[in-house]
Order: structure tokens, then C-alpha cells, then sequence
């Protein structure tokens, strides 16, 4: 899908996707980063259960949700990168309380 | 207006005028409905969406016991009158009428509610069962409570629904059966003309053998041209909406329901704010305190959108019905229960309006009830 030159990312960014490590570039969104490592969906939505990934890459369609450190529901296109975040798909609907 | 002149007219294309004019339809009417458009308030589509008869009625007057048992008996018709729609339009309601809950976050509030339903249960001709439960009764139907919550008010009477979709069912409804909705058809004059009524309306002019004003706040100016009164004035309500959730909450509270599609209603404000139909903080926080510490687990569910919309209000918040008493055949109504009482205007209202004069519980809910000659 999407591809970019080594060189653009400097000194990478690792973090996890469902368990697996992905390099992402200083700066990049979790959106930004997944899409470059080729991912191709986010999430399941909670009534159909359809695969959906990233569309507006600007805070307002929530297609891009994922889990990010064990919080669900997290807009991927409007957060940065860390080095350890764990990111994993959202599946469905999160459940309320622990 | 192609064929002919409607059957009847309905002013006003929200619940209240949808839901008659779904019932004149189902009748046999043909019907055409007419809607401001979305300049209009539209409390139809900013409501909670609760199908509820606990506490509707409290009081002393013999109009609060008549609204009491119209209310019952709406919640008593709604589900024959849900499955008929959903048959008609294959459009489903998520109607779930498995009781309700009324939860009391002080000891005060769990006194003052004990004595509004027992006072309701003791009214003439009531209908009305319910139950107060303490905390440790309500925990172990009702898991994830705060600590702050002393009990509550349960009736299995209550229900919910999905007020949107019930919204586009009973306007498909009214085409399926051959009416009409016509949007951007404001009112501006209503003459007698023979036996009939001329509406102009900013979409043209039209005319009917038979009227029934529903225009929410619009009822105010509309009422006196058929010689009715219909006081109303607006009462903003906000609500929070969350992301969706696994379900976990089965029932729906007065202030906190889960609907069919997993997200999360928080409301139940009431303030008198004019034609301001703006969400504010200061409302909205004190709403999701509620929430919190109602179910606490709610703390870390992220809302997504809030809105601020107009109930339509009456002097001691009852509805009121009235037929013309000079124009027979024009009738009037206006209420803020849209949705409680959905299937018992689609029912019993619009046969009074066919058969042309109202009876029972709508005819003791007149405006004579707010003039003074009348005490």
C-alpha cells in the first residue's frame, strides 16, 4: 500500500501492533505508522463486525480506532508515536468497567 | 398536491404529528403531514427515548390522573402498535419494555420518590405497579452501582425505544399507506372556508375536511386560529451520548440507558433557557456526575457528541388536547411525551379524530383547565 523511503524515518520510534514490532518515524500518528507498516485494517466495527481502517486522518470519521496501552476506543490518526506503546485492533465494543 | 384534496391534515411533521398521522393512515385516510423543515425545533429528534409511564401523573387534579392512565394506556398498546409498524416498514424499533428504573442517589430523594409513587398508585382508575428497592435489592438486579446509590423506584410498566427510528417508521408509515410529508410547508393562515379548512403555507395553499394541529412550540400561534388555546413554552433538555460499548446495562434509568446500538444516553436536564438550544458545560457536567456516580465504571467511557433540544411544555407540564369549538373537525394537540405516548396517539386519539369529536382521557385534558372562569 503505502511506502517510504528508509531514509524519512531517522531514528525510529518501536512500538507493538498485536504483538509484533513496528518502526514508526519520530512525529509520526499511530495511523501514519501503521498504514506505512502495511496494515490494512484497524478494527471490527461493533454491529456488523466490518473491517475498518483510517479515512479522514483528521479526528473526525473514528473509523481509525485501536487500543493503545490497554485503553480502548483511541483515535490512531490523533496520536503520536511512542517508543513500548502496545497497540492492538479494536475489536467490537469495548466492555465498560474492568 | 396531485389527486385531489388529503383526507386530513396534519401540521406538523414530528412525533406527535407523525404518530396521528400514521393512525388517520392506518384508518384509512389519506393524509398529508406538513412540516416546517429543519429550521423547526425538532424535539422529535433530540429526545432520550424512553417508553415511560412511572411517575407520569403524579398529582392531585383529576387532569393529572387522566394523563396518568392515557399514559398507561399507551405503554399498554405499544407493543402491538410497534409490531405493526415494524411489519408495515421493516424498520425495527428496538423496542424493549422489560421495566425501568428510577435511581435515588440521597435518602431524601428515595423518601420523596416512595410518596410521588404511591400517590400515583392510589389515584382513581390507576393501572399503575412499581416497586421501591433498596440498594442491596436493586445490586443484585443491577451490578457496577456507585456507592452513593440508596435505592430506587422500578416499574415493569417502562420501556425504551429508539426515538429516531421510531420517528422514520411512522413517517414511512404515512407514505407506505398512500399520505404524504411535505417538508419547507410552514403554516402561515388557517380560514374556514365552507366545510372545509385553507392552509396557506409557504409551499402553497391547500385544503381538508379535517385538521389536527401538532406543531409543538408552533401550537402557541397556530392554536387561536381554530379557537383553541395551547399555552406551551420551551424547556431545554441536554444529553451526552457516548462511543459505543458492550451492553451493560439492560434497563434503562431515567437519566442512563444503553440503547439498541451499544452507545450510552446521559440526560434528564430541565431548564428554561428561551429558544437557546445550545449545549453548556456547566449542565453537561453535572449530568455526567450523575452518571458516575450512578454506575462508576462510566468514568472512563468516552462521549462523542452532546446536544441541547426544546421540550415542548405546557403550564403544569400535561399535555393538552382540544377539538375546535367552532370549526368541527379541527383538532389540537401538544405534549412532551412524543414517545410514551406514540402508540396511543397512532390508537385511541386518531379514532376520536375520524369519529370527530374527542372522549375519555384527551377530552379531560383540555386547556379549560388553565382559565380561571373554569375553577
Amino acid at each position: 500500500m503505502f511506502k517510504r523511503p528508509e531514509a524519512a524515518i531517522g531514528r525510529p520510534v518501536r512500538l507493538s501492533f498485536e504483538g509484533q514490532e513496528i518502526r514508526a518515524a519520530p512525529g509520526d500518528s499511530i495511523a501514519v505508522a501503521l498504514l506505512a507498516a502495511g496494515v490494512d485494517f484497524f478494527r471490527h466495527t461493533p454491529r456488523s463486525g466490518a473491517p475498518r481502517g483510517p479515512w479522514c486522518m483528521m479526528g473526525a470519521c473514528f473509523d481509525c480506532l485501536v487500543v493503545v496501552d490497554d485503553v480502548p476506543n483511541r483515535q490512531a490518526c490523533q496520536i503520536t508515536v511512542a517508543d513500548g506503546m502496545k497497540v492492538a485492533r479494536q475489536r467490537g465494543a469495548a466492555e465498560v468497567g474492568p | 398536491m396531485t389527486g385531489g384534496a388529503p383526507d386530513a391534515v396534519v401540521v406538523g411533521g414530528g412525533l406527535l404529528g407523525s404518530a396521528i398521522g400514521y393512525g388517520l393512515a392506518v384508518r384509512g385516510l389519506r393524509v398529508t403531514v406538513l412540516d416546517e423543515g429543519d429550521v423547526a425545533y425538532r424535539a422529535a429528534r433530540g429526545n432520550f427515548g424512553l417508553v415511560w409511564v412511572q411517575g407520569k401523573g403524579a398529582g392531585a387534579s383529576p387532569a393529572h390522573a387522566a394523563y396518568a392512565r392515557w399514559t398507561q394506556t399507551s405503554g399498554e398498546l405499544w407493543s402491538a402498535f410497534a409490531a405493526g409498524l415494524e411489519e408495515l416498514t421493516g424498520t425495527p424499533l428496538q423496542l424493549s419494555q422489560k421495566g425501568g428504573i428510577h435511581l435515588c442517589l440521597t435518602e431524601e430523594e428515595f423518601e420523596a420518590r416512595a410518596q410521588k409513587m404511591a400517590g400515583l398508585a392510589a389515584q382513581n382508575g390507576s393501572r399503575f405497579t412499581y416497586e421501591m428497592l433498596g440498594r442491596n435489592a436493586l445490586a443484585r438486579h443491577l451490578p457496577g452501582l456507585g456507592p452513593d446509590v440508596v435505592g430506587c423506584s422500578w416499574s415493569p410498566q417502562d420501556g425504551h425505544v429508539d426515538p429516531l427510528k421510531l420517528l422514520r417508521a411512522v413517517q414511512e408509515g404515512i407514505t407506505a399507506l398512500g399520505g404524504a410529508i411535505r417538508p419547507g410547508h410552514r403554516v402561515s393562515r388557517i380560514v374556514r372556508e365552507g366545510g372545509a379548512f385553507r392552509l396557506e403555507t409557504e409551499g402553497g395553499a391547500l385544503s381538508t375536511a379535517r385538521l389536527v394541529l401538532a406543531a409543538g412550540l408552533g401550537n402557541r400561534a397556530l392554536a387561536p386560529m381554530i379557537d383553541l388555546d395551547q399555552p406551551v413554552h420551551p424547556q431545554k433538555g441536554q444529553v451526552l451520548v457516548t462511543e459505543r460499548r458492550e451492553r451493560f446495562l439492560d434497563i434503562p434509568t431515567t437519566f442512563v440507558r444503553q440503547t439498541g446500538d451499544g452507545t450510552i444516553l446521559l440526560g434528564d436536564s430541565k431548564e428554561d433557557a428561551g429558544f437557546d438550544t445550545s449545549a453548556s458545560p456547566e449542565i453537561l457536567r453535572t449530568i455526567a456526575d450523575r452518571g458516575r456516580r450512578s454506575f462508576p465504571a462510566l468514568a472512563e467511557v468516552q462521549i462523542v457528541r452532546s446536544w441541547g433540544a426544546l421540550r415542548v411544555m405546557t403550564p403544569d407540564g400535561l399535555p393538552i388536547y382540544g377539538q375546535s369549538p367552532t370549526m368541527p373537525g379541527a383538532f389540537a394537540a401538544a405534549c412532551h411525551s412524543g414517545v410514551t405516548l406514540a402508540a396511543a396517539h397512532a390508537g385511541p386519539l386518531a379514532q376520536d379524530i375520524v369519529e370527530g369529536r374527542l372522549s375519555g382521557e384527551t377530552a379531560a385534558l383540555g386547556a379549560e383547565r388553565f382559565h380561571v372562569q373554569a375553577a
